[in-house]
């Protein structure tokens, strides 16, 4: 009742002013001032609407005009203040308009909405944005300090300056054994051998740390455990994600080009170009495409019935978001939908750096590894023969070309029959290897081979779709299937890698009204977010390349700074901004700005390369203190953010099972090549059905089982348990720091996963053939474990352990058999083995 | 709330008191007070129990999912109506607006073959499909206009628990595991259990997404380990593993005190706790006490119902135990053909064993704290969906997220009636209309939290299950 009491009243109004028409200084623009400006005025313009000046008002915001003169009931704005069902009501948050007052509004709209030309413009400007990570990036002179004995390198002096201010002094340097397993492991993700450490202990020369870092710096697994950080902001992993979770057998080509970025030490600004625009780049080759498929890690949904186009639109946005955290550290996905609550980031520059990425085509291409070029030519000739052979034989153009025929019919007058429906989704969804509705709206003369392939290949696997798989059958189409699988394997072909490309002529791109897929708002070109520095691109579009220019240029400091911080967050657990994501007002201060600084300026000014920050963050002082805790540190600061003290930090995932091989000498250091799926418990894979039609999980054999954790296959929907039970990320979308929980599944999987189990075996049976007695055998179990020797409250302990183990094996022969040892004292050291490898220390980088 | 929030300072009792690691962790702790760092020692347990926003109608939830779209029209919600379209194509101007996955809106009209009479006290209406369900019909509350913004199944099961068609959220169980830490002191405080075959969501729908891997669901896997590394591998005996963990325990409360970490308190618990859920899971999987009338009425001497008997007897057993969060995972619905027939097969697996599952609840007074949810991602179609014209005798239904059923009992739910309707054609909601997000609000608020206000920071931004939508459904509460 009362909101007919209400609307009757503003009936009354209106009709009352539609006499003297509202005056637009009197009556109008009061209101816009109080009711409106906070957000669509000059300091902001939540979804590109401006109230205080005419042109923009009269244009609207991103969903299109909001004021139509002469049309109060058809105007946006007059049906957001009557709060229409279906749309978001204004003002947003705060109380309603009074009746009167939208009635003033409507009567001065359906007047003609007439605006004075002395009050077309406001006076005031849209403010500068202050905040500290948009300004402009210095080179802050290294400032004095209390001690100067203890600086080693410049980031000693800021971390000391900051220290001196709290009066609070450095810890002293860890003890070398903790010193030199900290930064192999940091550096390589591997502990250091016996060896490496023994020689390091030896090593009389004052320059023998330096020189071990030199050593790690040059090993290429400093390129894998590197290459492992930036896979987690990539999204890296082998399948598709979404219901069906397709297999990607080559995504590993792209991992290969990233361990081999690093192992030559790539410029960023480069690795940045190539990943962003290698099919741009004015040199592109089949290696320069491997690198853009970083952006080929987004998700597929394959699933039967879903809108491609939704999917396509969110793996674009995916892009930007990711391209977004990466490089700028700005929260780009909070502006899908609104422009962003707290930073300058409109919808529109959201949009603006989606359009960038939305003129992909997806495209597999050949990227051959070497040595594979030459038997692929010298038997090509022979293979493709042996294929159209047998395509003849099964009269496959003549069926195809029918199948083409109806299908096309079919995609234009859908809902005739529902079999080849079924057909047209399923080329849209399982195509394998390209897009199989581009190949078929394609001439069949202005297709290439690997289009002919792709589609031909689609039509045998799939024609059964559209006429059942009886006659399918009949053709014989599952045994042609299965004879040109077998001829494919015969022969030597070329590994392929997922790429993008741009299409031909760009689509124009629209923003999308509240983030949805199917609502066009305003047409916006490529371009950077407008509160950075701006992109010159002489009027033309601007292109991927301008883009990845643009984010390494003098001009923009985030990218700088974003990816200094992201390295120093692996060296000491946390970035100088803690919010490595999120580089926004509503990400965490930097705890050393002008250290952040520092180091971003190294970065761009020592040609952005990465070796040299590595080797100054690891030589410095602050890196090398010991990360035992004190107490006086514990009530000035507890979470060590001014680095009076190094961190204890959990190893990552894959390190966790890396060193457990490498202690155990079990494990097999082949640098890269494609993924390998070492054995894990029956029913994991089987929680979801995406491998019913991936391949399915068959445990390695051989040494493939003890590759590093980086290889591992990462199946999106059934990821290996060790990568989920230490944090991983789940590769979904991009990851810029990983998390350290601490849980019991972890414990369960270290005591009884039998890859770790097997690890004690190997290290157990090489302990118990050392010489000496228990104590020197000891000394070599922790050596090899933990870098370092026993103390004597640990020898002690561990000595009535293994007699009680002795013990235990004495009663329990089929024990010891189990763990295949040939003697007690075997087992016993089995025993001991799995116990150091259980440690925390075991796990931890002290 | 954040993680930050979790590490609020606690009195050291307290902190003892869930630190129930044994006479090695009393040392340890002993030992660093001795030191001086105990005072400091908040070696947080992200999973012991907190205090929701206000007093709380459940404490547990058992979530039956039932994967793959079961059909409303042949369960719950009767529409006659369809009889006389069966066959036959519906007109343009009904079908114009359904998001459709397979079928085209041309499609014809299957109408049920199943028979509806009311049920309980309450009258409710319900599918000869349904007998034993039909004895608790007054307990339940049943919901026959449910809406999803999905209509394909994993962006639906990923909205259905993470409140978000795309991947990448902590699921309602992270959700709720986070608001409430766990009871259970020696197993795990979010539970899984699967039957059938594998779901399109795979881990995805127990996943803690950017939350810690803490609040992630633990797989109790049918064969095998129940939890994956539960048992000693060949050659640890229970002796062996024993000795092996008090020498682990031991090095480990040695490094604490060199090194002052209480991380590494953090990890003797964790330690401790496996070795207690070693010993849990099998006491927890040992039905050899429950009487044979229990077994019998969760159905376990069907063959056909056995699994999901045994889940549902599992659910009731980890409520016992303390556990917040049981979900069970039944694929598959998704019958595009053959559904007359599939329909009955999934019953014949399910139906019992839930609705003795909320006879064995509220027989011992664990029903008015335990919600349980019995739900799918989105309901089927009224059409028919005939993949091939020549195999017409097998039709299935297509996928329908415009107004489906669901029911819930127990945990503050008002239990006896029936809310919503959806048109004569089933087609589209009539009456009462109730979003995914406003289920998840209205869980939550049952479990007492306000939906908008139980966050989680990531990527600069407060998350929350119900996204940025979720009503109350004060109708459903009792």
């Amino acid at each position: 009742m009362p909101a007919i009491r209400l609307l009757a009243g503003a009936f009354f109004v209106v009709a009352a002013w539609a006499q003297t028409a509202p005056d637009f200084e009197r009556d109008v623009q009061p209101l816009f001032r109080k009711r409106c400006s906070g957000c669509h005025g000059a300091a902001q313009q939540l979804s590109g609407l401006r109230l205080d000046d005419r042109e923009a008002a009269l244009k609207g915001g991103y969903s299109g005009a909001v004021i139509k003169p002469g049309d109060s009931a058809g105007s946006a704005m007059v049906r957001r203040l009557l709060a229409e069902k279906g749309l978001v009501a204004m003002p947003l948050g705060t109380k309603r308009l009074a009746p009167e007052e939208i009635a003033i509004v409507r009567g001065w709209i359906d007047a003609g909405a007439k605006w004075p030309d002395s009050l077309a413009k406001p006076k005031a400007t849209a403010r500068r944005n202050m905040h500290w990570s948009f300004q402009k990036l210095q080179r802050p002179q290294p400032p004095a300090v209390s001690n100067t004995q203890w600086v080693r390198n410049p980031i000693d002096n800021f971390v000391l300056a900051r220290l001196d201010k709290e009066g609070i002094a450095p810890s002293p340097e860890a003890g070398r054994a903790t010193l030199l397993r900290r930064v192999t492991l940091d550096l390589t993700g591997l502990p250091p051998s016996s060896d490496e450490m023994r020689a390091f202990l030896n090593d009389p020369r004052p320059d023998a740390y330096e020189r071990a870092v030199d050593r790690l710096l040059a090993s290429p697994h400093y390129a894998e455990r590197w290459a492992r950080s930036w896979l987690d902001a990539a999204r890296y992993a082998d399948s598709d994600g979404y219901e069906k979770d397709w297999t990607r057998p080559f995504a590993w080509r792209y991992r290969q080009w990233v361990i081999e970025a690093f192992n030559r030490d790539m410029p960023f600004d480069e690795f940045t170009r190539l990943q962003l625009a290698g099919d741009l780049v004015p040199h592109a080759n089949a290696e320069t495409r491997v690198a853009t498929g970083f952006h080929r890690m987004t998700l597929t949904n394959r699933e039967g019935g879903v809108d491609s186009e939704q999917f396509k639109f969110e793996a674009t946005l995916d892009r930007a978001v990711t391209t977004g955290s990466v490089w700028l550290g700005l929260t780009v996905g909070c502006a899908q939908c609104h422009d962003h609550k707290f930073d300058p980031i409109s919808q529109k520059d959201a949009y603006q750096l989606f359009a960038f990425f939305d003129n992909l085509a997806e495209v597999d291409a050949d990227a051959p590894m070497p040595g594979e070029m030459g038997p692929y030519l010298a038997r090509h000739g022979e293979y493709r023969a042996q294929r159209e052979a047998l395509l003849k034989q099964y009269d496959v153009a003549a069926l195809m070309a029918a199948w083409e025929k109806e299908m096309l019919h079919t995609s234009s007058h859908p809902g005739e029959r529902t079999d080849w429906d079924l057909a047209w989704d399923c080329l849209l969804k399982l195509t394998e290897g390209g897009d199989g509705e581009r190949v078929m709206r394609m001439p069949a003369g202005k297709r290439s081979e690997r289009d002919w392939d792709v589609l031909t290949d689609h039509f045998i696997r799939n024609y059964h779709f559209a006429v059942g798989t009886k006659k399918w059958k009949e053709l014989k189409l599952d045994e042609l299937d299965q004879k040109l699988r077998e001829l494919h394997a015969a022969y030597p072909q070329l590994t392929q890698a997922m790429t993008v490309a741009e299409l031909d002529a760009p689509r124009q791109v629209h923003l999308r009204v509240r983030g949805d897929y199917k609502t066009n708002g305003i047409p916006v070109e490529p371009g950077t977010p407008a509160f950075l520095a701006p992109l010159n691109v002489n009027g033309r579009r601007a292109t991927r390349l301008d883009l990845a220019n643009w984010l390494t240029s003098e001009d923009n400091p985030l990218t700088a700074r974003v990816t200094v911080n992201r390295i120093w967050q692996e060296y000491f657990g946390a970035g100088i901004v803690k919010t490595a994501e999120d580089f926004g007002t509503q990400g965490d201060a930097p705890t050393h700005p002008a250290l952040l600084d520092y180091l971003a300026s190294e970065f761009r000014s020592n040609g952005w390369h990465w070796k040299p920050i590595h080797r100054m963050i690891v030589t410095s002082a602050t890196y090398r203190q010991s990360s035992h805790t004190r107490k006086d540190l514990e009530e000035k600061d507890p979470n060590n953010h001014l680095l009076a003290r190094q961190t204890r930090l959990r190893l990552p995932a894959e390190s966790v099972r890396d060193a457990a091989l490498f202690a155990s000498g079990l494990i097999d250091l082949r640098v890269g090549g494609p993924s390998v799926k070492p054995p894990q418990p029956k029913g994991v894979s089987e929680l979801s059905y995406g491998f019913g039609w991936g391949g399915k999980w068959v445990d390695a054999d051989g040494p493939d089982r003890y590759r590093r954790g980086l290889y591992i296959h990462f199946q999106r929907t059934t990821p290996y348990p060790l990568l989920v039970n230490f944090d991983a990320p789940k590769s979904n979308v991009t990851a810029c720091r990983r998390l350290r929980s601490n849980t019991p599944l972890q414990a369960l999987n270290l005591l009884n996963d039998p890859v770790f189990l097997e690890a004690a075996e190997a290290l157990g049976w090489r302990i118990a053939r050392e010489e000496g007695g228990f104590d020197a055998r000891l000394s070599r179990a922790y050596l090899a474990t933990l870098g370092r020797t026993p103390t004597g409250n640990e020898t002690t302990r561990l000595h009535a352990y293994f007699d009680r183990q002795k013990t235990i094996f004495d009663s329990e022969p089929a024990s010891m058999k189990a763990l295949h040892a040939s003697s007690v004292d075997q087992a016993a050291w089995t025993g001991l083995s799995s116990v150091l490898l259980n440690l925390d220390e075991f796990i931890t980088r002290e | 709330m954040n993680e930050n929030q979790f590490r609020a300072i606690r009195t050291r009792r307290d902190f003892f008191s869930r630190c129930a690691g044994g006479v090695g962790t009393a040392a340890l702790f002993d030992l660093l007070a001795r030191d001086g760092y105990a005072a400091n020692l908040e070696a947080p347990d992200p999973l012991a129990p907190r205090a929701p926003h206000f007093a709380p109608k459940a404490k547990n939830v058992i979530f039956l999912f039932m994967e793959g779209a079961p059909s409303q029209m042949d369960l719950f919600d009767p529409k006659p109506a369809l009889q006389k379209w069966h066959g036959k194509p519906l007109p343009p101007s009904l079908t114009k607006d359904l998001k459709l996955a397979f079928i085209k809106p041309t499609a014809s009209v299957l109408a049920s073959p199943r028979v509806f009479a009311p049920q309980g006290q309450c009258g409710m209406e319900l599918s000869d499909l349904l007998p034993n369900l039909s004895k608790v019909a007054d307990d339940i509350c049943l919901v026959r206009s449910v809406r999803s913004d999905a209509f394909n199944h994993h962006p639906g099961q990923l909205l259905l628990f993470t409140g978000h068609t795309q991947l990448g959220r902590p699921t309602m169980g992270s959700w709720v595991t986070y608001g409430l830490g766990s009871e259970s002191r020696n197993l795990p405080g979010f539970v899984v259990l699967t039957s059938g075959k594998g779901t399109s969501g795979g881990s995805d729908n127990f996943s803690s997404g950017f939350m810690p891997t803490t609040y992630s669901g633990t797989v109790f896997r049918g064969a095998g380990d129940p939890i994956l590394y539960l048992s000693n591998p060949d050659g640890i005996s229970p002796a062996t593993q024993r000795a092996r963990l008090d020498a682990v325990r031991d090095l480990n409360t040695q490094r604490a005190e060199a090194t002052g970490d209480v991380e590494i308190a953090s990890r003797i618990h964790s330690y401790e706790l496996a070795y207690r859920m070693q010993s849990a899971a099998p006491e927890l999987l040992d039905f050899s006490k429950e009487s044979p009338a229990t077994l019998a009425m969760y159905g376990m001497d069907k063959p056909a119902a056995k699994p999901y008997a045994t889940n549902c007897l599992l659910a009731r057993r980890l409520v016992e135990r303390g556990v917040r969060f049981v979900m069970l995972m039944h694929a598959s619905w998704d019958h595009h053909s053959n559904i007359n027939k599939g329909i009955v097969t999934q019953c014949q697996a399910t139906e019992q064993p839930a609705a003795a599952l909320i006879q064995d609840l509220k027989q011992r007074g664990l029903l008015d704290t335990t919600l349980v949810v019995w739900g799918s991602e989105f309901g089927r179609t009224p059409m028919s969906e005939i993949r091939r014209p020549e195999e017409a005798d097998n039709a299935g239904r297509d996928h329908h997220p415009e107004g489906f059923s669901l029911w819930m009992a127990g945990g503050g739910i008002k239990g006896g009636q029936v809310i919503g309707k959806t048109d004569e054609l089933g087609l589209t909601v009539t009456e009462d209309p109730i979003h995914i997000h406003d289920l998840q609000a209205t869980f939550l608020h049952l479990l007492g939290f306000d939906h908008k206000r139980l966050t989680y920071r990531f990527m600069g931004r407060d998350f929350r299950l119900t996204d940025i939508h979720g009503e109350l459904v004060p109708k459903l509460m009792a």
